[in-house]
């Protein structure tokens, strides 16, 4: 939109800026997570003990490269490794659970009309944009009541009935044309074929952008396992909180890479299905 | 039983669109709207259930003090924040949509900070803002004073520059979103027209991009609840109280097991909230198809 030499000269300029902005962060945890632990107490170490009359130096390389903060991490603390595996207990489980629930009911609200659908899809997305804080006292009264809380299904069932997923796959159900699905009818496809042999395929992106937006949430989650699991054996990875000492520092930065890299995998994956359901949350078709 | 007999030929005449959809209602109703409904009726309730108290819990909480200082805490990061990052994505979604190549790679780096867990940058954000951390190094070296980020007015400041390094990139998406749905027709023919890069900008980009803001400013909204992940992470229950926001306040109510306040404070988001979601609604047109 803009031609000139200076302006595309300025416009660089502010991309690189705010780029830098947010990958500095994210530089300096890379780098901090193969560096010693000599090296890490000496640039980082100010910041973990008070008053130590010194502060931190900044870097965006190690003086010398090492793996050991890695192999401390993966050999000799299972208390990560259970994290890792509570995190995976409990996303996959929820993933799972919404394509079962989401899904068909996201085709039953895109592809037919019936009397109270206005009115029902729209509880549907107000509950969507609820946050947490809204929902956490019902959602404690009845996990209460069914004596869930501080098992895993306290996290799990609640989660799989977000209405979320339903939102954004019924966004990509709404763009199948009705002709393809009367053709099927003609053919004598009844209601379930139509939807498996053509509303799943064809909707398969929308599914793979609502997997790809859970992933990365439930990944991430803090506030319902904080609120709804108390046995600490239990907490995922999202509430890994790093022990303070020196030499558990450079450990705890290794461990806050491993946390981001399964989501990190999902996104370099699924970049456009990420961005897609992110379009289809916010924009009028 | 009329009414009984109507409800079964509603779900003759319906059985298709509602099989696909009862395993979803029912768990919904089972986990969020009995519930809520629930909670709706004990906000007028003692907390053992049995005495009705009229709106005395909603009096409660609008005359708490931590109520007070935690409503008026997120009113102020919300005023802050939503234009700073409406603004910031805009311009970005600008700059990125225009250059191929580059711009791919760019939507990549600002996208990265959503994928990326707030545990993982816990470590991080206090190498930055701690007393002797990264930021003050500087502002020592430079200025010879420090701000204690942390332990002043600084920590809400510390929650604004965390929630716009989180969600630049996802208000970057929305905004781009619209830009391509913008006919290039209308450019072409403004070009034609002798219309330069500015005129352009004003004339189509922007106005025809006004119904994105609103879901763009609604959204943001939403996400910013979520700053209370890193802001619980990086400084516990009891933070700064610049930086005490209603999440904490739900969080501590939760932990006291204060059910009349919580089941009131619910229903009082839940009101807001639904407000903001009705101007939404109307703007993504859900309502008219």
């Amino acid at each position: 939109m803009f031609d000139t030499k200076k302006t595309s000269f300025l416009k660089s300029v502010v991309i690189f800026a705010l780029a830098l902005f947010v990958l500095v962060p994210i530089c300096i945890l890379f780098a901090g997570s193969f560096m010693g632990a000599d090296e890490v107490y000496e640039k980082i170490g100010p910041v973990l003990t008070d008053n130590s009359g010194r502060s931190a130096t900044w870097f965006f390389l190690p003086e010398y490269i090492t793996l050991r903060a890695y192999v401390e991490l993966l050999l000799d603390s299972p208390d990560f490794f259970v994290m890792f595996w509570n995190s995976i207990r409990l996303v996959l489980p929820i993933l799972i659970g919404q394509m079962l629930v989401a899904v068909p009911a996201a085709w039953g609200f895109a592809k037919f009309k019936f009397k109270g659908r206005k009115a029902l899809f729209m509880v549907y997305i107000v509950l969507m944009l609820m946050p947490f804080q809204v929902t956490m006292v019902s959602n404690y009264i009845v996990l209460d009541t069914m004596h869930l809380l501080n098992t895993r299904l306290a996290v799990i069932l609640p989660a799989i009935f977000s209405t979320f997923p339903v939102f954004i796959v019924y966004r990509f159900f709404k763009g199948i044309p009705d002709a393809l699905l009367e053709a099927a009818a003609i053919d004598g496809a009844g209601p379930l074929e139509t939807f498996i042999y053509i509303g799943i395929p064809v909707g398969a992106p929308g599914i793979a952008a609502a997997m790809i937006l859970g992933f990365i949430e439930y990944w991430s989650m803090i506030e319902q396992p904080l609120t709804f699991i108390k046995d600490k054996a239990l907490w995922p990875l999202s509430l890994y909180l790093p022990g303070s000492s020196g030499n558990q520092a450079a450990v705890a930065l290794a461990a806050s890479i491993m946390i981001l890299v399964p989501p990190l995998l999902v996104f370099l994956v699924g970049q456009k299905y990420l961005e897609r359901g992110i379009q289809a949350v916010g924009l009028k078709e | 039983m009329p009414t009984l007999g109507r409800g079964l030929r509603y779900i003759s005449q319906n059985k298709v669109p509602l099989a696909f959809i009862a395993p979803s209602f029912i768990g919904v109703l089972i986990f969020v709207l009995v519930p809520f409904a629930d909670v709706l009726r004990r906000s007028f309730f003692t907390a053992t259930g049995s005495n009705f108290v009229g709106l005395s819990n909603y009096l409660n909480v609008f005359g708490n003090e931590a109520f007070k200082l935690a409503a008026g805490n997120t009113l102020k990061f919300v005023a802050v924040c939503i234009p700073a990052l409406v603004a910031m994505s805009l311009v970005l979604a600008l700059l990125v949509s225009g250059t191929k190549g580059v711009g791919d790679a760019a939507k990549s780096v600002f996208l990265l900070p959503l994928v990326i867990p707030a545990a993982s940058m816990v470590l991080i954000w206090k190498l930055f803002f701690h007393n002797d951390g990264l930021l003050n190094s500087l502002t020592g070296s430079a200025f010879g004073t420090t701000v204690p980020f942390m332990a002043s007015a600084a920590a809400f400041w510390v929650l604004t520059v965390s929630y716009l390094w989180k969600n630049m990139g996802y208000d970057m998406v929305l905004w781009m979103g619209g830009l391509s749905k913008i006919p290039l027709e209308i450019y072409e023919a403004a070009a034609v027209d002798g219309a330069g890069s500015f005129r352009r900008l004003f004339s189509i980009t922007l106005p025809n991009l006004v119904g994105v803001l609103f879901m763009v400013i609604v959204l943001s909204l939403l996400n910013s609840f979520k700053v209370f992940r890193e802001a619980y992470l990086v400084a516990g229950e009891y933070p700064h109280t610049s930086m005490y926001m209603l999440q904490h306040l739900f969080n501590n109510w939760f932990t006291a097991l204060d059910i009349e306040k919580l089941s009131a404070g619910a229903v009082v988001m839940a009101i807001v909230i639904f407000i903001l979601i009705s101007l939404w609604m109307r703007l993504i047109g859900e309502g008219d198809d």
